[in-house]
């Protein structure tokens, strides 16, 4: 952590030579990654209020420490399936940029965290054009650890709060289809 | 925008704000002095500080009128209607200069203009300069009747006191001396250390000097004055021309620290009087010493026939009175109000966290920690109060605001009215003061127009001609009530309810109590003006009114009499921050519904459950009761248990019932908002935080009245095409 803190640039502009730390973690058995710097910590899975009429990727909120701060299944967030909670399921708290000066905390429900890593800059390859079965403007890019490969995911993309907050209001709108159905 | 730009413009935006005050009352009063002093005050501080942040643009405008105000306070200049106009005109071009510095720009070139078209009106009451001339002129008359005669003296004489603080201001007093030098000459100075205490009590940063000064020159008083305008704040400043009346530098003489007889020595040496002349003067001072042994200058005033007793009178308390509010702005903090809202956060967290402790202590059953958690929340309770109390401001700025737009407005209609301000000291939270201001606006504006009568018609009726607007607000069990009434046409009831036919709001032969009938006027789109005029009448505003208060949580009613008047009552809720909720389950999630909009609980029986067959209604006594299910609508999955029941909640008189499961009471909320990912949610207002620590989603019942509305509106239309 020491080294993490050391650290004088965000990941977004790591200068080259610069090594960076991540925290790995699992989602459906694929490892994924995360700039450390980003991360505020991380929560055991629990005492989740859902918020209803949003979509499926947005599982609630939850009380940290006094503030509401509201959980991104990220799984469902990749057009996957919804993460089942198991013992293990974590809450990762990343702080995001909301808008140009303010930040905003956002929780990441992951199936397990794995291990804080260092990936040299040299062992980062950028992200293929498809193939990852993600949004390519997700990736950050590609790390290589222990001869595997590690998608190094971009957080401010991944839980760009305007994004977030329009795809709720498109799911805020549609109740109307499904009330007739019922 | 640094720093120092920054506290000029907020420090300048309220001087402006006084001075616009001050010269509506000057206006009202006349040449009150301590009014236009206040004035002269605020524009010179302003000036101070726009040469401090070297502020060419506001300076040199600030310069005239400081002038201006100057020859007012003086008083060569008397200040009527049309220059009191003028001068508001300059406040509101200082207020928009002042927003050039904000925004970092030179002024344009329109804004120029104006600036100069101002300064050249005020010119024109300023006339030719070198007014001091004249004061002596004028006072020639007086001069007899005290028994002195003018000095012998040629040269100016300046008496300069510097305040203790002069030095650690960064002002430096030999400076002035030498700039004095520039443009004159010193003849004769005598330095009076006389305010210097033994060495062991001195503060080496502190000033303790004055100065007689004996100065030869051919400038004006205003450009000796000018010389001093860094300082003229701290110091005691007396500048007399040459031949001045020998009274008025014996009575200011007096109201120096020094003793009088010893400053009579030192003003012989350095020439400005004669000894002749001070004797003639101590002379008159010891006879009147006799009952009154230190004379104050309003005695020697007094006693020189110049004003009358009632006028000092008048004025020591107006002394008295600026002195205390002095006092009382000296005892404000500056806080930011983020740090403020942190606070306040923090505080909320508290009462969570005691309530859950509070919680866990009564079920370990043991009963001294239960008491000891009880006295914590109780405490906690308390700090929670304060905490808010501090947020709250009074209402009385937001209301005095309103003395310029009915002076302005009622001269823009050709009426004649008077505003009259009760309950300014009654407070509420500041965010809903900032919020308050367009919907009073809107209704002190319509009163204005639509209200109050024109003075011709006004006599017709046998009303007087002169209206009276009334802004009043109160507490009212924890809630603040606002009132505007005016005196006034009223409503036209028959008028009111022909229009709402007319539009259907209301059937053909529907009667309406007077308060529903009146409510009315609060729809969309609703207006009984025959004619539109900029101001209002185009039937847009009152709904809108309604809607920004209803936002706040607030009410707003009308009561009026045709021909006497109307009242409209706002009425807020103190604090935005908390609110008293009603705490109800949907499965194992917990909503909070305000209590305020609760009217009543209903068990949603077995029975009515088969009667209602699907339908969205139940028989409530007779009325239809539209619902809506909050399982269904939040489409929560697992099942509830058999009992349901109904909260009845009303909104902007529309009743509907929202099914729940379990009605769990009433809650303190501390509303947490939800930030910005889920600003687009309909139904949902916010979040609060349980005693279990849980997080609790607050209802929005306007917007999920509408929301209901809506959908079950098209699943009809969607079902009717099916058919």
């Amino acid at each position: 952590m020491n080294q993490a803190n050391n650290l004088p640039v965000a990941p977004g502009q790591l200068a080259d030579g610069e090594d960076q730390q991540y925290l790995t973690f699992l989602l459906s058995n694929e490892m994924f990654a995360i700039a450390i710097l980003n991360i505020k910590e991380i929560i055991e899975y629990g005492n989740l209020t859902e918020v209803p009429m949003m979509p499926g990727f947005i599982r609630g909120v939850i009380n940290l420490r006094g503030s509401v701060v509201p959980v991104v299944d990220l799984s469902a967030r990749f057009g996957r399936n919804k993460t089942e909670v198991s013992r293990r399921t974590c809450i990762v708290i990343i702080e995001v940029a909301n808008g140009e000066e303010s930040k905003q905390d956002i929780g990441v429900m992951v199936d397990s965290v794995s291990e804080v890593l260092e990936i040299p800059r040299s062992e980062i390859e950028p992200p293929p054009a498809f193939g990852a079965k993600i949004r390519v403007d997700f990736i950050h890019g590609m790390g290589k650890v222990d001869g595997k490969f590690v998608i190094i995911l971009d957080a401010d993309k991944v839980l760009s709060v305007d994004e977030l907050s329009m795809l709720g209001q498109a799911a805020a709108t549609v109740p109307v289809p499904q009330a007739e159905t019922a | 925008m640094d720093a120092i730009q920054q506290a000029f413009v907020v420090e300048s935006r309220e001087l402006l704000q006084m001075m616009e005050d001050n010269l509506l009352q000057l206006e009202n009063s006349g040449g009150d002095p301590e009014i236009i002093n206040a004035i002269f005050r605020a524009a010179h501080t302003i000036k101070g500080g726009a040469g401090v942040i070297e502020c060419r643009f506001i300076v040199e405008f600030t310069h005239v009128l400081e002038n201006l105000l100057d020859e007012m306070r003086a008083g060569t200049i008397v200040p009527d209607r049309a220059l009191i106009e003028v001068l508001l005109a300059c406040s509101d071009q200082l207020g928009k200069l002042m927003g050039c510095v904000e925004s970092d720009a030179e002024p344009d070139e329109e804004l120029n203009q104006a600036s100069r078209s101002l300064r050249e009106q005020l010119q024109r009451y300023l006339g030719a300069p070198a007014s001091a001339s004249k004061d002596v002129a004028l006072s020639e008359a007086e001069v007899q009747a005290v028994g002195g005669g003018e000095m012998e003296t040629d040269n100016w004489h300046i008496s300069l006191r510097f305040g203790p603080d002069v030095l650690r201001k960064g002002m430096d007093p030999a400076s002035f001396l030498r700039y004095l030098m520039e443009f004159g000459q010193i003849v004769q100075l005598v330095t009076l250390p006389d305010a210097m205490p033994a060495a062991d009590e001195m503060d080496a940063e502190s000033c303790y000097l004055g100065f007689e000064i004996s100065y030869k020159s051919d400038a004006d008083k205003a450009r000796i004055e000018s010389v001093f305008d860094f300082v003229r704040d701290d110091c005691v400043i007396h500048i007399w021309p040459p031949h001045s009346k020998l009274a008025d530098f014996i009575a200011s003489i007096e109201s120096l620290p020094e003793d009088t007889m010893r400053l009579g020595e030192i003003l012989i040496k350095c020439g400005a009087l004669t000894q002749n002349e001070l004797d003639l003067a101590l002379d008159a001072q010891s006879d009147r010493e006799v009952d009154a042994p230190q004379p104050k200058i309003g005695e020697v005033l007094v006693d020189q026939g110049v004003i009358t007793p009632e006028v000092v009178e008048a004025a020591a308390v107006k002394q008295n009175k600026v002195a205390e509010k002095k006092n009382l702005e000296s005892q404000l903090i500056r806080v930011q109000a983020a740090k403020l809202d942190q606070l306040i956060d923090l505080v909320g967290e508290m009462v969570i966290a005691s309530a859950g402790a509070n919680m866990l202590a009564h079920k370990s059953g043991e009963t001294a920690l239960a008491e000891a958690t009880s006295v914590i929340t109780m405490l906690v309770e308390q700090i929670r109060d304060s905490a808010l109390q501090l947020r709250m401001v009074q209402i009385g700025e937001t209301f005095s605001r309103f003395h310029r737009v009915v002076r302005d407005t009622s001269r823009e209609l050709d009426k004649d009215i008077e505003l009259v301000i009760s309950g300014n000291e009654a407070e509420l939270d500041k965010s809903v003061v900032e919020k308050l201001g367009d919907p009073l606006m809107h209704l002190v504006r319509n009163a204005l127009d639509h209200g109050i009568e024109s003075p011709q018609v006004r006599i017709a009726k046998g009303k007087p001609p002169r209206g009276t607007l009334r802004l009043n607000a109160y507490h009212e069990s924890g809630s603040i009530a606002i009132e505007i009434t005016d005196d006034g046409a009223g409503l036209n009831r028959e008028k009111i309810l022909s229009k709402a036919r007319e539009r259907e709001l209301i059937g053909p032969n529907q009667t309406l109590s007077d308060s529903e009938a009146f409510a009315l006027i609060f729809e969309p789109g609703f207006s009984t003006a025959e004619k539109v005029t900029n101001i209002s009448g185009r039937g847009v505003g009152l709904d809108v009114v309604k809607r920004n208060i209803t936002a706040l949580r607030g009410s707003v009613e009308v009561e009026s009499k045709e021909g006497q008047g109307s009242t409209f009552r706002i009425r807020l809720p103190l604090t935005l921050a908390i609110i008293d909720g009603f705490l109800v389950g949907v499965g194992k999630a917990s909503y909070v519904i305000p209590l305020g909009t609760v009217v009543e609980c209903i068990e949603l029986s077995e029975k009515a459950r088969t009667e209602t067959n699907n339908r969205q209604y139940i028989n409530l006594r007779g009325e239809v009761l539209p619902f809506v299910r909050l399982r269904e609508q939040f489409e929560i999955s697992e099942q509830g248990g058999k009992r349901e029941n109904i909260v009845v909640v009303q909104y902007a008189g529309q009743k509907i019932g929202l099914v729940v499961d379990e009605l769990m009471g009433e809650f303190q909320t501390v509303i947490k908002p939800l930030g910005t990912i889920f600003k687009h949610i309909k139904g949902i207002g916010g979040s609060t935080i349980l005693g279990s620590g849980e997080v609790a989603l607050i209802l929005d019942v306007q917007s999920l009245v509408a929301l209901a509305t809506v959908q079950q509106n098209r699943l009809q239309s969607a079902e009717a095409v099916k058919v």
